[in-house]
């Protein structure tokens, strides 16, 4: 702490006037907030033995929610109060913490490439053979699989700046491919993969073609009617796709052709390993992140090639980019069909993983969220797409290994009952800090002398 | 062709609601240029709130009069929806004000997730539903083969949907209030400088929107006696499919754009096949941004470079 004389310091008189509006402040908040659970929360509906809906009162929940904001928002109000010479109200790390790890990018980005060759084996050590399990798959495949989704969509909303909100349509494409053509033709994962990823680019561009002349919001809306509508036809073509009941019994994928089971061909037999499913979730685990390093690789190389910098200008500026020459069209079409490629395989891998696929995987919430990690995480940096995926996912999938809350609210207390309301309350509360996501400077790929990080907040965003 | 009438009234009946839910959007899109992503989710939660209601009635006062109860319903509902509403507003897309583009978009997209789990777990994730109401109905064409009905419930919808419809034109059109809400939608700068209070006006916008999206609210809840936590989603990209087809910004094309989303919805499941009604909707959204961006009733928007 530098500065000593703070506002905090002033004369009792003044405090106590201070205390006064801090204390109005949160009545009224409390009394809001007593006015938005009077229906909702205060009475519960519920079916009753003989199916008929009776009502629950629950006064206590609202007390609860009441006390709750009222004490929060007083303490908000007074450290606001105290605060209130310094520019920003919540700074939960010095300033300049962002440019520093931007600079030493290249040693962090080591470290955590080193960790994730090596979580595998520090799962194992940490948590034994049976608990390691959860651990490499729950969190480690389950994290990559958006953090590769993340960074796919990044090509598409934030280097060229496209907002899409039908991505997971190309999930679904790759999902899809891969699921039928292995399971009615028996071709395996290897030429299926690029076969997925192909497929779903061509999707890109029949989709993407249509919509060139939109910007903005309205592009979000028609890429989201594109992902709702593939859902659908989905669901309500049963001969090609198995409607709601999806396709089970997807091949599963083989360690080049040695395939994961307990027989004398199987993988643990062929290495003279006991047989354990652990072998297949490693063997998946180290697919994932090699996809997904694929994914940032060929991001950073699109970035520093011709198209990749088109892409950037037609982020920052359509119009511009237009006049300087750059085909607009083309331009576009690249940065979806590139975009769904990376959907499609990370989609082909996800139905290997499953081996169960069903439409109700491709919801638009999964859209949402994917999107939600390329905004979140500070459109066009890898390294926030990374950070917001191990928080977002990571974080919620952390709820249901948390036995603490119950031992907190009793033993029926269901934390995954929670998980989407906080990802939907983090999402609203990371845009109010930090607008432009967690990592908001912009690394420019062109520059004279010396390359500057430099903060979005000085971009003036054109409408592209 | 009796066929038809039918089918005729019951779009009719659908589009009033998808009329109602759109004006929210239009109005939200017009005055700050965002699409308000969480506004289907704030119907679905009007449609409990007034479902809460309904039962609170009945165990009170019993079952009786069913047309005040609609009214006393629809009154109270109208006002805890635009709390809420503006609740919303207030913390999470006020403080995103001449940020970021992207930055409000997200916030409601966020603000959606959080509407939808948050009923799921205040009221449960099961469908529910309420006793039966206006099932009376009256034949209007009586013939051998088909006779064409008009049900209680239908006249109610379209009737309180024009009723309110034309007391919101006369806000919009004649007071000072609605002076306000045009001058921000067309140069909040200015109006800012001739002193209209900006943050207030938006403010009632949201409220406007929300008491609408209430009305639409009770209605499904009186039309299909049934609601569950994630009926707000496809209305709610119905409704904003019918604002884009009227021409955002422009409350009669709103509400022309939700009856024609209603009729074409209905006839399309009468005269193809009912599991791609939505297949159709989502179509005609994109058809319609993609050929005519301004709609029906818009105008042009015009880019300042």
């Amino acid at each position: 702490m530098t500065s000593v004389t703070t506002p905090s310091a002033t004369t009792p008189a003044k405090r106590e006037r201070d205390m006064k509006a801090a204390l109005k402040e949160a009545g009224f908040s409390a009394l809001v907030t007593f006015g938005l659970c009077i229906p909702i929360i205060a009475w519960g509906t519920r079916q009753n033995i003989e199916n008929v809906l009776v009502l629950d009162p629950r006064w206590d929940a609202v007390a609860w929610a009441v006390a709750i904001v009222f004490v929060g928002r007083f303490l908000v109000a007074l450290r606001a109060q105290d605060k209130s010479e310094r520019q920003s109200l919540v700074r939960f790390l010095p300033h300049g913490t962002f440019a520093w790890l931007q600079a030493h990018s290249r040693t962090f980005s080591l470290v955590g490439l080193g960790f994730l060759v090596t979580f595998p084996i520090i799962a194992i050590q940490l948590s034994g053979w049976s608990g390691a399990l959860k651990w490499i798959d729950n969190f480690g495949v389950q994290i990559l699989i958006y953090v590769m989704l993340g960074w796919g969509l990044n090509i598409v909303v934030g280097l060229a700046g496209l907002l899409d909100l039908g991505y997971v349509a190309f999930y679904a494409v790759g999902a899809y491919s891969y699921a039928l053509l292995a399971k009615n033709f028996g071709l395996s994962f290897w030429i299926l993969l690029p076969l997925s990823g192909i497929l779903a680019a061509f999707w890109g561009m029949l989709l993407g073609f249509p919509v060139l002349r939109l910007r903005g919001d309205y592009l979000a809306i028609v890429t989201l009617a594109f992902g709702e509508i593939i859902r659908l036809v989905l669901i309500n073509w049963v001969d090609f796709s198995g409607g709601y009941a999806g396709i089970s019994g997807i091949p599963r994928p083989s360690f080049f052709g040695i395939p994961f089971n307990a027989s004398d061909t199987g993988f643990a037999a062929v290495f003279g390993l006991e047989f354990s499913p652990l072998y297949r979730t490693i063997f998946l685990y180290y697919l994932i992140l090699c996809l997904a390093l694929l994914t940032a690789f060929v991001t950073l190389r699109l970035r520093r090639l011709p198209v990749g910098r088109a892409w950037e200008a037609l982020r920052e500026d359509e119009i511009a980019c237009r006049s300087l020459g750059i085909n607009t069209t083309n331009t576009k079409l690249t940065a979806f069909s590139i975009g769904a490629m990376f959907g499609g395989f990370a989609g082909a891998f996800f139905s290997a993983r499953q081996g169960f696929i069903s439409p109700e995987s491709f919801v638009f919430m999964e859209s949402a969220i994917i999107l939600a990690i390329v905004v979140l995480g500070g459109m066009g940096s890898l390294w926030g797409c990374a950070i917001a995926a191990i928080v977002m996912i990571g974080g919620t999938e952390l709820l249901r290994e948390l036995d603490l809350l119950k031992a907190v609210f009793g033993n029926d207390f269901d934390p995954t009952k929670y998980r989407m309301l906080i990802f939907g309350l983090a999402m609203v509360v990371i845009m109010i800090w930090k607008p432009r996501g967690l990592i908001s400077t912009r690394e420019p790929t062109a520059f004279l002398k010396e390359k500057k990080a430099i903060s979005s907040d000085m971009v003036q965003e054109g409408h592209g | 062709m009796e066929v038809f009438l039918q089918q005729l009234i019951n779009g009719l009946t659908l589009g009033s609601i998808y009329g109602l839910i759109a004006i929210g959007y239009t109005m939200v899109f017009g005055i700050i240029g965002m699409v308000n992503f969480a506004h289907g989710d704030i119907f679905m939660l009007s449609a409990f709130i007034a479902l809460i209601f309904f039962m609170l009635i009945a165990s009170w006062f019993g079952a009786g009069l069913i047309v005040v109860a609609l009214i006393v319903v629809l009154v109270l509902a109208m006002f805890f929806t635009s709390l809420w509403n503006w609740a919303i507003e207030r913390v999470a897309y006020r403080p995103l004000r001449g940020s970021f583009r992207l930055a409000p978009l997200i916030s409601a997209i966020g603000m959606s997730i959080f509407l939808m789990n948050f009923v799921q777990v205040v009221q449960g994730p099961r469908n529910k539903s309420t006793a039966p109401m206006l099932n009376k109905s009256i034949t209007l064409i009586e013939s051998a083969t088909y006779s064409v009905q008009i049900s209680y419930k239908q006249i109610v919808i379209i009737v309180t949907t024009a009723v309110l419809l034309a007391a919101f034109w006369w806000i919009v059109q004649k007071t000072s209030l609605g002076r306000a809400q045009r001058a921000c939608e067309q140069d909040r700068k200015m109006a800012a400088l001739l002193g209209i209070d900006v943050d207030r006006t938006i403010s009632i916008t949201f409220i406007m929107g929300a008491a609408l999206a209430a009305v639409a609210g009770v209605m499904y809840l009186v039309l299909y006696g049934v609601v569950s936590f994630h009926d707000g989603f496809v209305p709610g990209v119905k409704a904003f499919t019918a604002a884009v087809l009227g021409g955002i910004g422009s409350l009669p094309g709103a509400v022309i754009g939700g009856l024609l989303i209603g009729l074409i919805e209905v006839m399309w499941s009468a005269y193809f096949t009912i599991d791609y009604k939505d297949v159709a909707a989502f179509c005609i959204l994109a058809i319609v941004l993609v050929f005519m961006p301004s709609g029906i009733l818009g105008r042009p928007e015009v880019e300042k470079v």
